[in-house]
């Protein structure tokens, strides 16, 4: 800030660069979103052989807006869970646009046993506007279907990898995000409500949206500074829609990097390690003083370099 | 507070707010209006209708706790703003305008009690501060109760009423969903009972986090209890909402909670709830050795319930 500039001047240049970071973030939440994107199954296609899809939570429903299923990745057996969005109309009614039902969360929850029984480490790919919000799905107990599918993550005695590859979306997101490492691709966002939810409610207008999402800062180098994602994984110049197999090589480094560095630990404290980590999640004031900001460590911001 | 009204006759109209909005004295349910005191003495329940009043976090823990058995802690923690968020106001201007009108820190108080005799760790939500939403304080508030609960081996009561996580603290609003919920996986993991009671409205990241993994959840008449609002769900969907929709009645129709309680029956069941829990074994289940309360805690927990006058070898009566 050039202190010499007289007062209007000040505001005007602030004025720009807010601007300019509103219309930075908006471009990111766009570039989030965009289905050109790979998706979950996108990324199982070239991370792993021998695939074998799982369906079904075993009560009478298979949720498709939730994948699952156990494949060879470099040498290990992992499972993998994740949302999937579609790419043409009749798919993105069949996936119901990666919204999941409690159902799917439910289906999350057998493959994270089977998984934890078997001793396959989990990794999820996070991909949705947020969990579906429908009449019957409430009366199914969403709510209780997130929390369940949270505290069972906590639980697990393998190693967990959490991977936001495009929408984090509020809690349909984070149901399947409790892990021992949180990935964030370059381009997506993770947030509590959408930007035009958060128009909606804070603004009462969802025209605010670009505003909205200026000011709560859903993009992956905010949720690294706030400490809330472990490593942000490069994507291929202009985004991971422009080279899919690129994309998913350098995610799929960064999930080996980390399963490696999660059996490094002691498994006997695999468990109170996930929950100090989420424990530390969090700043605020005591008797004045801020608690809980974090230090980045250095080089930890990209991984694979 | 409101202003006072120097008449007797209970169905008076009330004055009109400045706003426009009924004055919140006015019951929502059948238009009888009261004094403050009235309400009081009814535990803010209405007599003609039975509609529930929201109910300050105090007030709560006033109708809940034996009288001067509650000793608060942690009430020193104060949001910060870490996002420099700004939206039609700043979060930080809305947060001294909440402190201001509602006495608190911030949404959520919490303190060891005890319940009709039965030691706890007493958490209650304040829907008049910023909706209750949880940012990092309530999940710190909620987190170090439950942390507490757990290393002294007594049971964790908590009150939510609640709009959802904080959209001001975004992500770090959504991370207390999974840091609750990992306080909760300690509690569990030490064999500590939790009783999770859910006022109106628990909505949002609050009832898809802690306030849904109660052993025992009850939950307030007429309380919304939904993940997305009606609103949400309207839009989203276009269908017609049922009448009761997200309501507590609905919930327990779906087995989604245990019981609907009335206010003034809240304590009692919640004595009865502690009663009975402190007549398990009480046996921690795999614990883990850094988590694992000192050896002959659970011995000494067992001596300490066993010897209230409370304790497991009383029948109970009264209706499950």
């Amino acid at each position: 800030m050039n202190s010499r500039l007289p007062t209007p001047f000040r505001g005007l240049r602030r004025r720009l660069a807010e601007r300019a970071a509103e219309s930075d973030i908006w471009d990111a939440v766009q570039l989030a979103r965009d289905d050109g994107r790979p998706y979950t199954l996108d990324y199982v296609e070239h991370l792993v052989d021998e695939w074998v899809e799982l369906h079904g939570d075993r009560q009478g429903t298979d949720d498709h807006a939730i994948v699952a299923g156990v494949g060879s990745f470099r040498g290990r057996t992992i499972a993998i869970v994740g949302h999937q969005k579609g790419r043409d109309l009749k798919e993105r009614a069949f996936r119901n646009f990666g919204m999941a039902q409690p159902q799917g969360y439910a289906k999350a929850r057998r493959i994270f046993a089977l998984a934890d029984r078997l001793g396959f480490p989990v990794v999820t790919m996070i991909d949705t506007p947020g969990a579906y919000p429908g009449v019957e799905s409430e009366q199914a107990g969403q709510a209780a279907a997130i929390a369940q599918s949270m505290l069972e993550m906590v639980r697990l005695r393998v190693p967990s990898v959490a991977c936001v590859i495009g929408e984090g979306g509020s809690g349909g997101a984070l149901a399947i995000g409790v892990a021992d490492r949180v990935l964030m691709l370059e381009h997506a966002i993770y947030s509590v409500i959408s930007p035009e939810g958060c128009a909606t409610i804070l603004w009462r207008d969802v025209n605010q949206r670009r505003k909205a999402a200026a000011a709560f800062k859903p993009t992956a180098r905010f949720s690294y500074e706030l400490g809330v994602v472990d490593t942000v994984v490069p994507e291929p110049s202009g985004g991971a829609h422009k080279d899919h197999e690129r994309a998913a090589r350098l995610l799929g480094d960064a999930i080996a990097h980390a399963l490696d560095s999660i059996e490094a630990e002691p498994i006997e404290q695999r468990r109170t390690l996930r929950r100090a980590k989420f424990r530390r999640m969090g700043v605020w004031l005591e008797n004045g003083v801020v608690v809980g900001e974090k230090e980045p460590e250095p080089g930890a911001l990209v991984a694979g370099d | 507070m409101a202003q006072r009204i120097d008449v007797s006759i209970e169905h008076k109209g009330a004055p009109p707010t400045d706003d426009g909005r009924k004055h919140p004295n006015t019951c929502p349910g059948c238009g009888s209006h009261y004094r403050d005191d009235e309400l009081e003495r009814n535990q803010s329940v209405c007599p003609q209708c039975g509609h529930h009043f929201p109910l300050a976090a105090r007030d709560r823990i006033d109708q809940l706790a034996d009288t001067g058995s509650f000793a608060e802690e942690d009430g020193e923690l104060r949001s910060a703003d870490p996002l420099g968020f700004f939206d039609l106001r700043p979060y930080t201007e809305r947060l001294s305008e909440a402190e201001v009108a509602t006495g608190l820190g911030d949404a959520m108080i919490a303190g060891a009690a005890t319940i009709e005799g039965m030691p706890c760790v007493l958490c209650s939500m304040d829907f008049a501060f910023m909706g209750g939403s949880m940012g990092s304080v309530v999940g710190e508030v909620f987190t170090r109760a439950s942390d507490v609960a757990a290393e002294r081996g007594i049971p964790l009561v908590s009150v939510a009423a609640s709009g959802g996580a904080r959209m001001q603290e975004n992500v770090l609003a959504l991370m207390q969903m999974a840091k609750t919920v990992c306080a909760v996986d300690l509690l569990r993991e030490s064999g500590v009972p939790y009783v999770s009671v859910l006022a109106h409205p628990t909505t949002g990241g609050v009832i898809a986090s802690f306030a849904a993994l109660g052993d025992f959840v009850v939950a307030e008449p007429d309380a919304l209890l939904s993940f997305a609002g009606p609103r949400v769900v309207q839009e989203t969907t276009r269908e017609t909402l049922p009448e009761d929709f997200g309501r507590a009645e609905s919930s327990l129709e779906h087995g989604l909670i245990d019981a609907v309680i009335k206010r003034p029956e809240l304590k009692d069941e919640l004595g009865r709830i502690l009663r009975l829990c402190a007549g398990g074994t009480l046996v921690p289940m795999e614990l883990d050795s850094e988590t694992a309360p000192p050896p002959g805690i659970m011995a000494r927990v067992l001596r300490f319930l066993r010897s209230t006058p409370h304790g497991p070898s009383h029948t109970n009566g009264g209706p499950a």
